[in-house]
């Protein structure tokens, strides 16, 4: 794997479309997007309910198959590999901030931390200490051992960041990270996501509706039913 | 990730205990009434066990258990004394006959007539009188457990308190005054008449007229002789079988099995057992992966591969069916233990607990197969989906 800078290509979709259902039923998600995001930047895809942000991240991320187009990310036609490769691509490459957070209620902020270290083949005590080292950067080094439940909707947050990162993916995508939070703990967890998580070598899409955290993007694609209507650089990135 | 699968399973305390609970309620299940069937099928083999000094039994080619009365000449006798290793060879006599008590009371029960000269084949252990007083005219032995029960003798007449019999009573078989010299002690067998032990000639006296009087042969088998051999040698005599112990024990224990329904019987509530536990079981676990499905979905967005996911969830399903497995043998041991002075038959054999033990993991399988096909159908974009 080639050392990245900022600037370079990292996802490169080209007529991407997606469609749900056959005949009468079926429903067209994507109409044919052309999008590009780069590395060092955190690019946000807004849009109404329904207009097909979370449909692309999941064809970007390789958890959804495409029905037309081409998407590349960093170099990979990902769509066109088996399930088996597909998925440790997934685990080398792509951090995951899901809307629903998707904390596995049972087991400890760290150990849900290390998932994708272990996921990856590392040893469960090794996989904890370094996701513990994450929580720290998060600003959650005690609460390690606590549990999903014992946290704050905000440190809930911080924890899935934390998983996001903790094994230094190229590509971290998330969805709807604020939905759940009130104004000031969004804002917030988007500055820490944007602290921790910026990096030269990383790019960054972020899936919301909440326009209170836009001016924190680098750049803002702006979609309706099915297309990317426009790509907007924000002052942050200037 | 094993260990993550684990924590996720114990982390669910409710349906952890309930699985488990399934799980060992099904192995107590399996296991208990697999030491009560081993019970039963021990108990078809007592006699033959207790009449420990045989090394072959000898019958009539067509016997098919120990109370099956197919006599032989009694020149058997003489021809297997002749065959090459064996070291003695003694007669018995086995048959049912009525028996009148003191009381009045009458029971039909099984009379031994044991070779007068050496008193092979007696019961192993005495609890009161001797063995030898079997010698004095008209003795004979009662089983000190059946001296309690079916050959108890009323206090007095119309009374219902009862006495046990002792030595020195007297009863009437085929209506010839006998006398108790003595009482044993014998394992508990499958079949419940009364076992009455006397000498060959007095049994022969005392027993209906028949051409034939001969039920079995007694043989020791010299040392350095093969049993099975010596046993082939005898059986290629026309007309008699020769077994050895185990081999006779064997025959009859299939004999029962095969006529009484028993093996059915047993099998039937096993499988009970086993349904049982696929229900239960495979119900919870299928829960247990509904609700963590979305973990699932997740771990698979994160590169899980379908295999890791299966181990898992094969993980969770065998540490759930060891733990339920390891509480319902210890149940079941301690069920055995509780009922150890009971007339209930019971033996776990080691057998029992490896049956069950693959029957549990069976079931866990089954129980798993409903639930991985959910996991390995799952849509790791499911968890984009709020």
């Amino acid at each position: 794997m080639s050392k990245l800078t900022a600037g370079q290509l990292a996802v490169n979709c080209r007529g991407l479309t997606k469609q749900y259902g056959q005949g009468e039923n079926a429903v067209q998600a994507l109409r044919g997007i052309d999008l590009e995001v780069r590395t060092g930047e955190m690019t946000y895809l807004v849009g109404p309910s329904g207009c097909g942000k979370t449909t692309l991240i999941s064809v970007i991320a390789g958890t959804l198959d495409r029905s037309g187009g081409a998407c590349e990310v960093f170099g990979d036609d990902v769509a066109s590999w088996g399930e088996r490769k597909r998925a440790a691509w997934r685990g080398r490459n792509v951090g995951f901030v899901f809307q629903a957070l998707n904390l596995v209620p049972t087991l400890t902020a760290a150990e849900n931390v290390a998932i994708p270290l272990m996921i990856l083949g590392e040893g469960h005590d090794k996989a904890v200490r370094r996701a513990g080292e994450m929580l720290e950067r998060v600003d959650l080094g005690a609460r390690a051992r606590s549990l999903p439940a014992q946290l704050s909707g905000g440190q809930q947050q911080r924890v899935a960041i934390a998983r996001a990162l903790v094994h230094d993916p190229r590509l971290v995508v998330c969805d709807e990270p604020t939905s759940a939070l009130d104004h000031d703990t969004g804002h917030r967890v988007m500055e820490l996501l944007r602290s921790v998580a910026s990096s030269a070598e990383r790019a960054l899409i972020v899936v919301t509706h909440d326009a209170r955290i836009f001016s924190l993007a680098d750049r803002i694609a702006h979609m309706d039913d099915g297309r990317v209507e426009r790509v907007e650089s924000t002052p942050s990135s200037r | 990730m094993i260990r993550i699968a684990l924590r996720m399973l114990l982390g669910d305390k409710l349906k952890y205990a309930g699985l488990v609970a399934g799980l060992a309620f099904a192995t107590l299940l399996i296991t208990q009434q697999g030491s009560i069937f081993a019970g039963f099928v021990l108990r078809t083999g007592a006699w033959i066990r207790d009449t420990g000094q045989a090394d072959l039994w000898i019958m009539d080619e067509q016997v098919e258990f120990t109370e099956d009365r197919k006599t032989m000449l009694d020149s058997s006798l003489l021809r297997v004394r002749g065959v090459e290793g064996v070291e003695w060879a003694v007669p018995m006599y086995k048959a049912y006959m009525p028996c009148r008590l003191a009381d009045g009371r009458r029971v039909i029960a099984r009379v031994i007539g044991l070779d007068d000269a050496t008193l092979l084949g007696a019961p192993p252990i005495m609890e009161s009188g001797s063995l030898e007083a079997l010698r004095q005219d008209r003795g004979i032995l009662v089983d000190f457990g059946d001296a309690q029960d079916e050959l108890s003798l009323s206090i007095e007449p119309g009374s219902s308190e009862r006495r046990p019999l002792e030595v020195g009573d007297r009863v009437d078989l085929n209506d010839h005054e006998m006398v108790v010299v003595g009482r044993y002690q014998r394992t508990t067998e499958f079949f419940w008449d009364p076992l009455i032990y006397t000498t060959y000639s007095r049994a022969l006296a005392i027993a209906p007229p028949e051409r034939r009087m001969l039920n079995f042969v007694l043989a020791r088998v010299k040392p350095g002789y093969d049993h099975e051999a010596v046993a082939a040698q005898i059986s290629a005599l026309s007309g008699i079988q020769a077994y050895t112990a185990e081999g006779f024990e064997a025959r009859s224990m299939d004999f029962i099995l095969r006529k009484t329904g028993i093996l059915a019987n047993f099998g039937i509530t096993i499988a009970l057992g086993f349904v049982i536990g696929v229900l239960i079981s495979g119900q919870l676990l299928y829960n247990f992966i509904l609700d963590n499905q979305r973990s699932f979905a997740a771990m698979k967005a994160m590169g899980a591969s379908n295999f890791l996911l299966l181990r898992m969830v094969a993980a969770q399903v065998m540490f759930a069916a060891f733990v339920g497995f390891g509480i319902g043998v210890g149940l079941t041991a301690l069920s055995g233990r509780v009922l150890s002075g009971s007339e209930l038959a019971f033996n776990m054999a080691w057998q029992v607990p490896v049956f069950g033990g693959v029957a549990i993991v069976i079931c866990c399988l089954f129980a798993a197969l409903l639930s991985i096909s959910r996991v390995l159908r799952l849509e790791p974009a499911v968890v984009f989906k709020g």
